[in-house]
This record gives C-alpha cells, structure tokens and sequence, in this order.
C-alpha cells in the first residue's frame, strides 16, 4: 500500500514537473534591449542608477508588484527579460551593437542612450531596420526637429527646456541681471544649452549681457584656469549644463576660491551630484535637473512607490536618470499592453507598439508624459527648479524655493522648433509662473 | 597686469600637474621604449588608493596634515602592488616584439584595470577633498587661489629634481642611462637589464599614481578618471621628445601656459591651442624637443 501511494506520489511530481515546464515554455518573453553608461565617465552619474532603476522596475513588473495601472505581470503577461548593453565606446560602436541587438539577440525593443551623438547615430539605424527604439535621456532637440521617425521615440523632454525653465525661473525669483558669465562642455550637449540659455536670456533680460564663455572639453577634470578666467570678469549669474564628474570637480575646485559667493551660479542639470557631493555643494545655487525629478518630484502615490523602491534597493534616493529610465519603460509597458490588447492579446509587432504609443500620455513619478511633439513621437513634461541648502540634521542637500513649470510653459509647441520658438518669444506659452 | 600675472599662474599650476603624470609616461618609454597607454589606469589607482588610505587615516583620527602622507603612501602602495604584477606578469613576454604590439598589449591593459577598479571601488564616486584645503588661499587682484595648487608647484620641482638626480648623480641612475644608450651593450658588460627595467617602470608607475593620489583631493574619484589625462599627457611627451625628463618639463610648461593663454583669451580655441603647439613643435623637430636624433641600428 505504502509502495503504491508513493509511486503514485512520484508520478504526480513528474506530472507536476512536467506540466510546470511546458507552461513556462509557453509563457512569452518580451526581450528588451537596454543600453547605457556601465563604464566610462558617465556611468556614475547616468548609466549605472538608470540600469538600477530599470533592475528594480523590472523586476516588480515580472513580479506585477507595480501599482495600477501597471500591475499586470511583466508586459501583458510576457515576461520581461532584460539584455543590458555598455553605451561606452562612442557612436560607431554603438550603431554595431545596436543591429547586435536586433539581429542576433533578437529583441522586441531597445530602451537607451545618454549621449545626445549615440542617439543621433542610432536613430537612423532603427528606422533603417524598422525597429521599435526608446531613446529615454540624451537631450538634443535635434532628433526630432530635424528628422521624421516612424520607429524611433524620446520619453523624456528635450533640453531646451532645461534652460527656457532656467531663465524663467531668475525672472520670477526677481532676480537683477545686467551680466552673465557660462561655462559649458564643448560638444553637442554644452552647446546647446549655451544657445538655449543665451536666447532665453535675450527674451526675459533683454538688456543683460553675456561675458566669459568658457568651453572647456567633455571630462576635462582641471578648471582652475576657467574658474581665473570667470572671477576676473565676475558677472551677475554663472550659468553651466556640466553634469556627472565635471560639475564635481568644478564644484570642489571653484567653492574653496570663493567663486559662489561673487556670482549666482545656475547649473541645468546638477540633481545627481547632490547626494555625493553633500556639504561641500554650496548652499544658494539654483539648479534644475531635467524634470521635476528627485527632491523636486511631485507628491504622488506612484512616486511614493518608485521612491521607497529604489531606495530601499541601493540606499540612495532616485535622481534624474532612473527617473527617466522609469517613465520610459512605465510608457513602454502600457504601449505594449494596448497593442497587445488591439492584436487579439498576441505579442505585437514592432510597428503596433509604436502605434499605440504615438501621441499617448502616462503618469510618472515625476508627473504626466505627453507623447506631444515629433508626430508624437518626443514627450514634454512638467519640469522644476530649486536652490540648494545644506540641511545639518537630515546631513544632505534639501532643495528650497522650488518653482514648477508646466510642460506648456517650457516646451516649445508641436511643429515649432526649439531654437525658433525661443527667438519668437515662447510664443503660445501657457501656465507660467 | 593682473592678467598677466593670472595666466602665467595658472599655467605655472596646470603644468606642474602634468609634468607629475607626464614625467612617468616618458622615463617607462625612454627605458623600456614602451608607450604606456595603461599609465592614465595607474593614475586612477593613485587617485582611488589615496581615496582609501585618506578615509582610512581619517577613521583612525589622524591630524588632516597626515593625509599627505596617506597619499604618498597611496602612490608607493599602488607601485608595489601594481609594478611587479604589470612588468613581470606581462610586459616582459613582449619585449623585442613590434613597439606596436606594445601599445596594444597595454591599451589592453588600460581597458582591464578600468573594470578592475569598478570591481574593487565601485561606480559611486570617492571625495578626499579634506586636503585641498590645507594650505589656504592666496588673494591677489579679483583672483583667490588655493595653497594647494601653489604645494603641487613644490611637488613638481621635487619631483623632477629627484628624477633629474637619480639619474645623473647616483650609480644606479647612471646604471639606467646605459641601459637607455643600448640595453644590449649595458646587458653584455654586466648590467641586469631586467632588474633596471623593473625598477624604471615601478618608479613610472609610481609618478603616475602619485600624480592621481595628489589630484584626487581636487576632483570626484570615480570610472573614467584615466581617459582624458592620459591624451594630454602623450602630448607633453610628445612635444618635449619621448624618454626626455627635461622634454616632458618644457613640454608640461608650453601646453600649460598655451592652454592657459587659450582660456583667457580665446576660450572657443583652449582644446586646439594644446595640438597646434603640438604641431608646430613637431613640424619643426619631429623627434620633439629634446630628443637626439639617434642612428638607425641595423
């Protein structure tokens, strides 16, 4: 009897065993591409916390652990298996890995790039190949501004909007400018902003004028001579869009000269320096960090839930790019559910996802995306900026004064480019403080 | 004349941090005829060992002034550990092979170190700013300089002082020289090439990472520190003749105050002022600035 009931309890779990593989095998998986920074000087600032954000998110997708409306396992059911990609290395090969990832992993879609040349590589690549690209943080406006992509999509604002919210925000703080000295990394990124920043000036300070305009290159490490060069012509405002690495050293080697404390300094993009550089960020310094991302986010269930996640994870809070990465795969989790949903519940193909996310909008922990400009294809979102106290009890930098600028302010209208609609005067700019 | 006096400042202290790293690069090519592209990852080790030696020093209260020392020791910690393995391990399987091949084998070891670094530091960044603050400030005019900048000067000077004695005045500097003349003929009357070598790159290795411990109070330490450095360092040895310590001091000194110049007066042209000077000094002498022109061994 004994011997019956245990061969019969063997079979079952042969049974069970069996049953449990075959239903594993027919669960779908969705293989998701995902490319950035894990070496290089951009990994410590950008690449590896939006890969941890991604980590974390993912897994609480595969798991259905997000709040609603996200709480469906995985993507509509499919399991999310994530192929992590290093960015570094430069545009050439990022175009190789790019087809590597198409053509021989065979993913679904690809969510990537910081850098704003990786993204003007890769983007003809997609197209070329007719598949489905997120490009989820680099900020130059010409992508879409200049181009009509069909497979190719930005979750995240352009970075005309960084320095439109900027100077808007030294305008309603009453802030008295006659001069402004910037600083700016030499390539597309420093670039732009500088343009971006120096139109907006025009517009909002008409009689200001600009003075230094230092260009130092991308990973230069050593300012003391740019940093000479600012207090011999010390100006009203210093403006810079230097992030990661380089804001850090400008940071350590210009306070001890005294340089914040002639000039109000304005950084673009400064947020995810914060929490590393702690007491030794000056307090007074107004900085925006891409998005209402952070310490600036808005109070929200789902930013509750984002926040406690990834903190909890690895002991720091989110700055800018996990935020991005987030809102990126929150946007392309619902696309694929609703083309999924139009395709009788199969997998769909590259082109339904992009259908259904062309034009959509979603909440985010740092608020709503709209899916507004490029045909839809380039997102805006609501943005805000702050001043940086040292808080002695909490030991870290708060964030005062914070002023938020929705995305109708800050982001130029659908068929409008960036640059024009600065000159123009933000014609058509709604909501602003 | 303030502004005079500002450009040659700041040039005089841009210099001075090259010629710490640069001065490495070039004695390891003059005596091993290596191109070190690996020399930029031993100045990020200086600079995340002096990082852990300074939170270590910290931690055991030491006063602030004794971060100097955990950084000297730092740079001789990085050269112990690191020489040996590097020069032993690797380099020597490769001697007498195409310099070409060189390069590569240490560009290979350029991209190792930098995931090694990742695997023992970490992607967060490292802050030892503790000692930039040591020296206090120099006012002068609108400008406020930190002491600190003014002590790499004094380091410079002692650096290429010790380099410059070590190798004319002592037994086994001189030892050094003939085995840079023709290791061959130094080998043949006697001389342990190997031992020179070792002892030649363990010193290179130990400028280099000298070079990062005493940056790194400057900067944030974290993946990627070696990149840029080690382009402006070729091009100080490049300009001041590969292997030649007073070259790369000259060199350090001209790309110094040519960037500084930039800066100040042109700042669109800072990057293209350090390679045009290259360039014009290359146009002129190919072989650098004081590089003998040497005979072609057949």
């Amino acid at each position: 009897m004994l011997t019956i009931r245990f061969w019969r309890a063997v079979a079952l779990a042969f049974a069970s065993v069996a049953f449990c593989t075959a239903a594993a095998q027919a669960q779908e998986t969705f293989k998701l591409g995902i490319v950035s920074f894990l070496s290089g000087q951009a990994a410590e600032s950008f690449g590896i916390p939006a890969v941890n954000g991604a980590k974390v998110v993912i897994e609480a997708f595969n798991k259905g652990a997000a709040p609603a409306p996200y709480n469906k396992p995985g993507f509509g059911g499919m399991k999310i298996e994530p192929v992590y990609v290093d960015e570094n290395g430069g545009a050439t090969k990022q175009v190789q890995e790019l087809r590597n990832l198409y053509d021989r992993e065979k993913v679904d879609a690809v969510v990537g790039y910081v850098g704003s040349g990786d993204c003007l590589a890769v983007a003809p690549v997609a197209e070329e190949m007719k598949r489905f690209l997120i490009l989820y943080d680099c900020g130059t406006p010409r992508i879409f501004e200049d181009n009509k992509l069909q497979y190719v999509f930005r979750t995240a604002s352009h970075a005309a909007m960084d320095n439109v919210a900027l100077a808007r925000y030294l305008k309603a703080k009453n802030v008295k400018i006659e001069t402004f000295n910037m600083i700016n990394q030499d390539y597309a990124w420093g670039q732009d902003s500088k343009k971006d920043f120096t139109l907006s000036m025009e517009k909002l300070y008409p009689g200001a004028k600009p003075g230094e305009d230092q260009l130092p290159k991308f990973g230069a490490g050593q300012y003391g001579t740019e940093i000479s060069a600012l207090m011999a012509k010390p100006a009203d405002v210093t403006h810079s869009s230097l992030w990661g690495g380089d804001l850090q050293a400008f940071v350590l080697q210009a306070a001890p000269r005294g340089l914040f404390q002639r000039t109000q300094v304005v950084f673009s993009a400064a947020d995810h320096v914060l929490p590393g550089l702690g007491e030794k960020m000056p307090n007074g310094v107004i900085l925006g960090a891409r998005g209402a991302y952070g310490l600036m986010s808005p109070k929200s269930a789902l930013n509750d839930w984002w926040w406690d996640l990834y903190s909890k994870a690895y002991n720091t809070y989110p700055v800018q790019a996990p935020y991005r990465m987030v809102q990126s795969l929150l946007g392309l989790k619902l696309a694929v559910e609703k083309a999924m949903a139009a395709n009788g519940g199969k997998k769909p193909t590259g082109e339904q996802i992009a259908a259904a996310l062309a034009n959509s909008e979603w909440e985010s922990p740092a608020g709503r995306i709209r899916m507004a400009l490029g045909d839809g294809h380039q997102a805006v979102q609501d943005t805000a900026i702050g001043k940086t106290r040292y808080d002695a009890a909490k030991k870290m930098v708060v964030l005062d004064d914070i002023q938020r600028f929705p995305a109708d302010c800050v982001n130029p209208p659908p068929n409008m480019k960036s640059e024009d609609w600065i000159r123009a005067g933000f014609p058509g700019a709604k909501g602003c403080p | 004349m303030n502004a005079v006096v500002t450009i040659l400042v700041d040039g005089l202290t841009y210099a001075s941090w090259l010629f710490i790293v640069a001065v490495g690069l070039t004695l390891v090519f003059g005596v091993l005829k290596i191109l070190n592209i690996a020399h930029g990852s031993f100045y990020a080790l200086g600079a995340y060992a002096a990082a852990s030696f300074v939170a270590w020093g910290a931690t055991l209260k030491w006063a602030p002034a004794w971060s100097l020392v955990a950084m000297l020791l730092a740079a001789v910690a990085v050269a112990v550990a690191m020489a040996p393995l590097t020069e032993r391990g690797l380099l020597r399987f490769f001697y007498g092979r195409d310099e070409v091949l060189l390069v590569l084998v240490t560009y290979a070891l350029f991209l190792i170190l930098e995931d090694v670094t990742k695997l023992v530091w970490g992607a967060n960044p490292y802050y030892v700013s503790e000692p930039y603050g040591l020296f206090g400030s120099l006012h002068l005019g609108v400008q406020t300089w930190v002491g600190y900048d003014f002590a790499l000067v004094a380091l410079a000077l002692v650096v290429g002082g010790a380099v410059w004695w070590g190798l004319n005045r002592t037994r086994a500097g001189k030892i050094t020289l003939a085995v840079i003349h023709s290791a061959e003929v130094a080998s043949s009357m006697g001389v342990n090439v190997s031992r020179v070598y070792i002892g030649a790159f363990s010193i290179g290795i130990f400028l280099a990472a000298l070079g990062g411990a005493f940056t790194a109070p400057m900067i944030s330490v974290q993946p990627g520190v070696s990149v840029g450095v080690i382009v402006v360092s070729f091009a100080v040895v490049i300009i001041g003749g590969l292997g030649s310590i007073e070259g790369a001091a000259i060199g350090a000194l001209i790309v110094g105050l040519a960037r500084s110049l930039a800066v100040h007066i042109a700042p669109v042209a800072e990057l293209f002022s350090i390679y045009i000077v290259m360039a014009v000094v290359l146009m002129f002498r190919p072989e650098g600035l004081f590089q003998r022109i040497q005979a072609r061994r057949i």
